[in-house]
């Protein structure tokens, strides 16, 4: 692989990690809702 | 030249995840956050720490969302001010299509959201802002009008309407009031800015008051909306929405913004060096703005 290739991967890499991320908080969050408004909310 | 910037965009490097952060002008960001935060706290009633996280989540995504619709749309202009030139799209880091997808799925998912974790009415005036700063602002007048800064003003406005009608579902006077008071806060706050960096405007060849109508007419006008602006500001407690406290720090704060306008409409340098009232101006604006909507919140839970 080219450095570029390299370079690449490593952007697709860390992109994916954050939308795991934000894609985990996302259900978290959601739960919470889910909670909170059939708690009278 | 064209070599070079042809071989750039025939494979060009996927963006990095911070260059997406960037778009949303997280910066900006906060003074959205805050008072959008501060109409919910001082919305009757009350709402669920989570609903109202989630609803101030919303307020600052659906902001970020019409920040990189701006971006997207105004990638050619960025690249004319010094101030703007290294943002991801005029620097060339981001394809613009990935900025308009960004904008497009933030703007739909923070508006949705919005609507599912508390109610529609809020989750309409959240997408309203957003058409609003996009489609008004940005694309019909920001280049044709010098008025474009008053315009932008009623964008950056509605997040304490936001924020109270999530907590409520409804809106009503208050919660009015500080949208005016944003909205009238706003041109005197850029204005000042914009007149100790006007060379950066005039480059780009966006209509800005001090480049159109002159360094008088703007300190004019700088003085004459912080008149009203005050009067916004104070209205409240003699109308019996808040307490003294607020009463009294707001007037307080309101007479040294407006002393401080007076300073600029007197100020008669043409040159940025003798453009110290414009500065402190500028400066006290962002404090005030923060202490007042902290001082409305102060009040209504020291009442409570």
């Amino acid at each position: 692989m080219s450095p570029r290739d390299d370079e690449v991967r490593r952007r697709q890499r860390s992109r994916a990690a954050m939308m795991a991320l934000a894609l985990a908080a996302f259900v978290l969050l959601m739960y919470f809702i889910t909670i909170a408004r059939m708690s009278g909310g | 030249m064209s070599a070079v910037t042809a071989a750039a965009h025939e494979t060009p490097l996927p963006a990095e995840w911070r260059d997406f952060v960037a778009l949303t002008k997280p910066r900006v960001m906060s003074l959205v956050v805050f008072t959008g935060l501060c109409g919910l706290l001082v919305a009757p009633g009350g709402i669920h720490p989570v609903l109202g996280f989630t609803a101030v989540l919303c307020i600052a995504l659906g902001a970020g969302a019409a920040a990189a619709l701006n971006m997207w749309y105004e990638a050619d202009l960025d690249a004319r001010m010094k101030r703007t030139a290294d943002r991801p799209l005029p620097a060339g880091r981001m394809a613009r299509q990935s900025a308009l997808h960004f904008g497009v799925g933030l703007s739909f998912f923070s508006v949705i959201l919005m609507g599912v974790a508390t109610n529609w009415f809020a989750a309409s005036i959240l997408a309203v802002s957003i058409l609003f700063y996009v489609l008004v602002y940005t694309v019909w007048l920001k280049r044709r009008t010098p008025q474009n800064i008053v315009v932008g003003g009623a964008a950056g406005a509605f997040p304490p309407l936001i924020g109270w009608a999530a907590a409520t579902g409804d809106a009503s006077l208050l919660p009015v009031l500080l949208f005016l008071l944003i909205f009238l806060w706003t041109p005197p706050h850029f204005w000042a800015l914009s007149l100790f960096v006007r060379s950066d405007y005039a480059a780009a060849g966006v209509p800005m008051l001090p480049v159109v109508a002159g360094p008088a007419a703007t300190r004019r006008r700088i003085l004459l909306y912080s008149l009203p602006m005050a009067a916004a500001a104070v209205a409240p407690w003699p109308l019996g929405l808040a307490g003294a406290v607020y009463g009294a720090a707001a007037a307080a704060l309101s007479l040294v913004f407006v002393a401080m306008a007076a300073q600029v409409h007197a100020n008669g340098s043409a040159e940025p060096a003798g453009m110290g009232p414009e500065k402190r101006l500028f400066a006290f604006s962002v404090l005030y703005l923060f202490a007042v909507f902290g001082a409305l919140v102060a009040d209504r839970w020291l009442l409570a």
